[in-house]
């Protein structure tokens, strides 16, 4: 790559940018399905806008990261690392994973938090080929009555929940859209 | 120097009060431990609920602030006056019209929608600390639901007055799990407390955040045969007539009198001018 791009893609505005991303990404974890708009990045691909954006809004020196599969190229270390100063590390010490489900998986990998602490666990930012609302059934805190998000994986995801209040927490990201899943949500399959 | 960055933090504080505030609403009523500023007013003025606040806000929210059910008391208005002054956003009195609501011990009148946020200051987050005072024991009685001891106390608060006298900072049960202090507003406002609007409690100088996701299930603690009771003064607002809103109780004179008048400043004068 050349070094142009990896300077470029960060917020413009980074305080204005950042707050506007953060409501963004905290309505979608207040309301488990619903799917927001966030940008303000502009990663290196294979990252989308969404996922960069998030990287960009939560992550620094402080937060350990792991890159999945084809997101761990040498153009998205370089970027995170320019924009974010985060430390890369293997999944098992990880606060925050990126990657496409397949190349995060298994779960069983993550930190699910200690039970005095269950916040720290992991956050996975999944990169997804659609975000609809169809298909698992949601319900629990923040969903007034059912809500739907088309799952990666619902038998995994429903083996997190049963973990409450451990557990890992998700952000599902497509294009510069962004839904989340915490490990609070009750995930049943229509039928 | 005369700019601050927006809304007065660095970036990177907001970055982990941010991170907190996510974790506080995967596992709502849990304390987030968090690393507290400084901030420009003393502890007990609302750092806790500031530094959320500042973590929250974008320069097209419209914030209120209020302070016991007042916009115009002297926390409320320089809360107000330091987010004009830092964040450059717009302010409001009107429930209604605010975005962000920054409070001090009241939930508003109003039901509150979808659209807003309230952030709630809070002295002592941790509903079991005048029970037990060493954190790792709290810690670990939370983890495994080990919440006796707090019924121990509603029951005593009836075997030595005869009914649950504890009439403010109310324990309640978020989503089934963990026993919450809802901050101290008054047991009154408890059941407004599954709403619509996202809430999220900072607490500055214990360093802890937690939230409440919307819809989320809230129960006030209770014994069958003595059920959880709102309370408020037997009288109707003095100024609008209101009978269902939580009332202060001002002292007129010293001959003994006295005037009941709502405590939520907008949701009184809302009244007052629609009558008018």
């Amino acid at each position: 790559m050349d070094g142009s791009s990896l300077y470029a893609g960060g917020f413009r505005d980074a305080p204005v940018d950042a707050a506007h991303a953060f409501r963004a990404a905290m309505t979608a974890m207040a309301r488990p399905g619903d799917i927001r708009r966030i940008a303000g990045a502009a990663p290196p691909a294979p990252l989308s806008v969404a996922a960069g954006t998030l990287l960009l809004t939560l992550c620094d020196p402080e937060t350990r990261v792991h890159l999945g599969g084809e997101a761990d190229s040498d153009a998205v270390r370089q970027w995170l690392s320019f924009h974010t100063g985060a430390p890369l590390v293997d999944a098992a010490e990880a606060d925050f994973a990126l990657g496409s489900w397949a190349d995060l998986m298994p779960l069983s990998r993550y930190r699910i938090g200690t039970p005095e602490y269950p916040d720290r666990s992991a956050t996975l930012i999944v990169e997804c080929e659609t975000l609809e609302n169809s298909g698992a059934v949601l319900s629990g805190p923040g969903i007034r009555d059912t809500a739907c998000l088309l799952l990666p994986d619902v038998d995994a995801l429903q083996g997190n929940a049963i973990l409450y209040p451990l557990g890992c927490d998700f952000f599902f990201t497509c294009g510069d859209r962004v839904a989340a899943l915490p490990r609070s949500t009750t995930i049943r399959v229509e039928g | 120097m005369s700019d601050y960055n927006f809304a007065y933090l660095d970036e990177q504080t907001k970055r982990m009060i941010r991170r907190a505030i996510l974790k506080g609403l995967a596992v709502p009523g849990y304390q987030v431990p968090f690393a507290s500023r400084e901030m420009p007013m003393p502890y007990g003025w609302g750092t806790g609920g500031v530094q959320v606040s500042a973590a929250t806000l974008t320069p097209e929210d419209r914030l209120k602030v209020i302070d016991q059910g007042a916009d115009d008391t002297t926390n409320a208005v320089s809360i107000r006056k330091f987010f004009e002054r830092t964040a450059g956003v717009a302010t409001t009195e009107a429930t209604q019209e605010a975005t962000v609501i920054q409070t001090r011990h009241r939930i508003p009148e109003a039901e509150l929608t979808e659209d807003q946020i309230l952030v709630y200051q809070v002295p002592i987050p941790e509903p079991l600390r005048f029970l037990e005072p060493r954190e790792t024991e709290t810690r670990k009685m939370h983890s495994l639901q080990e919440y006796g001891l707090m019924h121990v106390k509603l029951y005593e608060d009836i075997s030595q007055h005869g009914a649950i006298s504890t009439a403010y900072a109310y324990p309640v049960r978020v989503a089934d799990r963990y026993v919450m202090d809802p901050s101290p507003i008054p047991k009154f406002d408890n059941p407004k407390l599954e709403m619509a609007a996202v809430q999220l409690f900072g607490a500055g100088r214990e360093q802890r955040i937690y939230a409440v996701p919307p819809y989320t299930r809230v129960v006030s603690l209770d014994f069958e045969d003595y059920p959880f009771e709102a309370t408020k003064a037997d009288h109707a607002c003095d100024l609008c007539g209101a009978g269902d809103s939580y009332l202060d109780e001002v002292i007129m004179d010293d001959a003994g009198g006295r005037m009941f008048v709502c405590s939520d400043t907008d949701y009184c004068r809302t009244r007052r001018e629609a009558t008018a």
